[in-house]
C-alpha cells in the first residue's frame, strides 16, 4: 500500500462522524470505561444511575482526555503530551489500557488518514501512545479542528459506558441513548472548555481525576472473570 | 513538525495486515481462524493440531475467550505449546466483533507473537464461540475452519449460514457421539455438499487417537500452498 494512495486531508465535518462512530475499528468495543465495575458494585443499575456515572466520567476523565486530544490536534508536541497523559493517569491498569487503545487507534488511522506525524509517533511509541493523543493526531490528519478532536473524546467518554451497560444490564437501548441525548449540552460545554484550555499550551491542560474510577479500574483488572477489558 | 521522508518509515507499509510479506520480503506466518458454536470442539482441535504439527512447524495460538481465559488456560495446562506462544484477547462481550468488525486487538496479538517468538510458520486464531453467522475478517486470517459437532443437531449443515457455507474447511466433530444423539452423518454430508459445493468437509472424532488427522492434512496443504506463494 503506497503512501501515494493516501487520502488528502478533507477538512470535512463528516470526517468527525467517521472518527467518532462507535464502529470505528479501534478496539473501543472491548472497554466499558469503568461501567462493568460500577454495575457490579451496584452503583449503575438503571438509566438514572447510568446518567450520573456518565456525567461524572465526562467532567473528569472525559475533560482530561478532550484537553489532550485538542492539544494534539492543535499541533503540540505529541511526546510531551504523552508524558502529560501519564501524569494525569494514576492507575497503572488505565495507563496500560490507554496505550493499548492508542496503538489500536494508530493502526486504524494510519490506514484511514495516513499522516507523517502519526508515523513519527508510532515509531517513537511502538507499544502505543495514550489514546487521546492519537485521537488528536487523527483529527488533525483528517483536516478537523482541535474542537472537533475534543468532541470525539468527550463523546467517547460517555458512549462507551452507555453501550456497555446495555450489554451488561440488558438496559433498554432507547433509555441508554436518551441518557446520551440529555448529556449533549454538557458535552458541548466540556468540549469547548477542553479546546479553550488547549490554546493555553501544555501546562494549561485540564487534569480532572475520578479517584473511584481509578481505584475500581485496579480492582476490575484483577477480576478472573469479566466481560470487558476495562 | 516531524515531517519525515516517507522512506524513513518502512513499517508504514504494514497498514494492511493482510499483506503476505514481512518487512524483509519473506512470507509471514499463515493465519488460520477457527470459528463455530461454543462447545463444538474448537479448543480441542487447536490442541490436537498443535500436538500433531509442532515438531515440524513453528506455531502460535491466539484465543478470543468470551469472559475468561479458559481456552488459553486449557492449552497451557495441557502444555500443547510453551506459554509464550499462547495469547488471549479480551473481546468485550462481543466475540464476533473482535474477529470480524474490529480486528485491531487480534492483529496486535498476532504481531506481538511474531515479534516475541517468531519467525512463525502458523498462527491459529480461535474465536470465542458465537452463533452460526460469526466469520473471520479476511484482514485477520488467510483461511478459516468452521467447527460444528453432531450433538449440536444434524440439521445445522442444512440450515447453512456464512460459517457453514463459506468456511474454507467445515469440520463436523464428535462423530463418536452420533449413535447416542441419533445424528444422521450421511445426511449431514449430503446437506454440507449442497451448501458448500466443492469446498471440503472433514468428519472428525477427537476422542479417538489421531482423530484430528483430516484437519491436520488440510492445514499442511494450506501451509504448503502458502509457502509456495509469490514473494
Ligand atoms: N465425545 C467427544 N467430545 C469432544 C470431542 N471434541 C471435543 N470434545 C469435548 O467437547 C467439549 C468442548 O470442547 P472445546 O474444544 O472446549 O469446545 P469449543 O468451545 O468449541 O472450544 C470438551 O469437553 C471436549 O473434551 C469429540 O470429538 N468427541
Ligand atoms: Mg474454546
Amino acid at each position: 500500500m503506497a503512501v501515494g494512495e493516501a487520502i488528502p486531508p478533507t477538512a470535512s465535518r463528516a470526517a468527525l462522524l467517521v472518527l467518532a462512530d462507535g464502529r470505528f475499528p479501534a478496539g473501543g468495543h472491548a472497554h466499558s470505561g469503568g461501567a462493568e465495575a460500577a454495575v457490579k458494585a451496584g452503583r449503575v443499575r438503571d438509566a438514572g444511575t447510568l446518567e450520573a456515572f456518565c456525567r461524572g466520567r465526562l467532567h473528569t476523565a472525559g475533560l482530561t482526555a478532550a484537553g489532550l486530544a485538542a492539544a494534539a490536534a492543535a499541533g503540540l508536541d505529541p511526546l510531551a503530551l504523552d508524558e502529560a497523559a501519564d501524569a494525569r493517569t494514576p492507575s497503572p491498569a488505565l495507563r496500560a489500557a490507554a496505550r493499548r487503545l492508542g496503538r489500536q487507534l494508530t493502526r486504524a488511522v494510519r490506514a484511514t488518514w495516513p499522516s507523517p506525524e502519526l508515523d513519527a509517533l508510532a515509531a517513537a511509541r511502538p507499544r502505543g501512545a495514550h489514546q487521546p493523543i492519537v485521537l488528536g493526531l487523527a483529527a488533525r490528519a483528517a483536516g478537523l479542528t482541535p474542537l472537533d478532536a475534543a468532541y470525539a473524546a468527550v463523546y467517547e467518554s460517555v458512549s462507551g459506558p452507555a453501550t456497555a451497560v446495555v450489554r451488561l444490564l440488558g438496559l433498554d437501548p432507547f433509555d441508554a441513548t436518551g441518557v446520551l441525548a440529555r448529556l449533549a449540552p454538557e458535552l458541548d460545554a466540556v468540549a469547548a472548555r477542553a479546546a479553550d484550555a488547549a490554546r493555553g499550551g501544555l501546562d494549561a491542560l485540564p487534569a480532572g481525576a475520578a479517584p473511584l474510577l481509578d481505584i475500581m479500574a485496579e480492582v476490575h483488572a484483577a477480576w478472573p472473570v469479566r466481560l470487558f477489558a476495562t | 513538525m516531524h515531517l519525515d521522508h516517507p522512506d524513513a518509515y518502512p513499517h508504514r507499509h504494514t497498514y494492511s495486515a493482510a499483506h503476505p510479506l514481512r518487512g524483509d520480503g519473506s512470507r509471514r506466518a499463515l493465519r488460520i481462524g477457527l470459528g463455530g458454536p461454543v462447545g463444538s470442539g474448537k479448543t480441542a482441535t487447536v490442541a490436537a493440531l498443535c500436538r500433531e504439527l509442532r515438531d515440524r512447524v513453528s506455531i502460535a495460538v491466539v484465543t478470543n475467550d468470551i469472559y475468561t481465559r479458559e481456552d488459553a488456560e486449557f492449552l497451557l495446562r495441557n502444555a500443547v505449546l510453551p506459554p509464550e506462544r499462547i495469547t488471549a484477547v479480551e473481546t468485550g462481550a462481543c466475540p464476533h466483533t473482535a474477529i470480524r468488525d474490529d480486528i485491531s486487538a487480534n492483529l496486535e496479538a498476532v504481531e506481538d507473537l511474531e515479534e516475541a517468538v517468531g519467525p512463525l510458520d502458523l498462527i491459529l486464531v480461535e474465536s470465542g464461540g458465537d452463533n452460526l453467522t460469526a466469520t473471520f475478517s479476511k484482514g485477520l486470517v488467510d483461511a478459516q475452519i468452521f467447527v460444528i459437532d453432531v450433538a449440536g443437531g444434524d440439521d445445522i449443515p442444512r440450515k447453512g449460514g456464512p460459517g457453514v457455507t463459506t468456511a474454507d474447511l467445515l469440520v463436523v466433530n464428535k462423530t463418536d457421539l452420533a449413535p447416542y444423539v441419533g445424528a444422521d452423518l450421511e445426511g449431514m454430508a449430503r446437506d454440507a455438499k449442497a451448501q458448500r459445493g466443492d469446498l471440503p468437509v472433514a468428519f472428525t472424532s477427537l476422542a479417538a487417537e489421531g482423530g484430528v488427522g483430516p484437519v491436520a492434512d488440510w492445514v499442511r496443504a494450506q501451509l504448503a500452498a502458502w509457502t509456495a506463494g509469490p514473494r
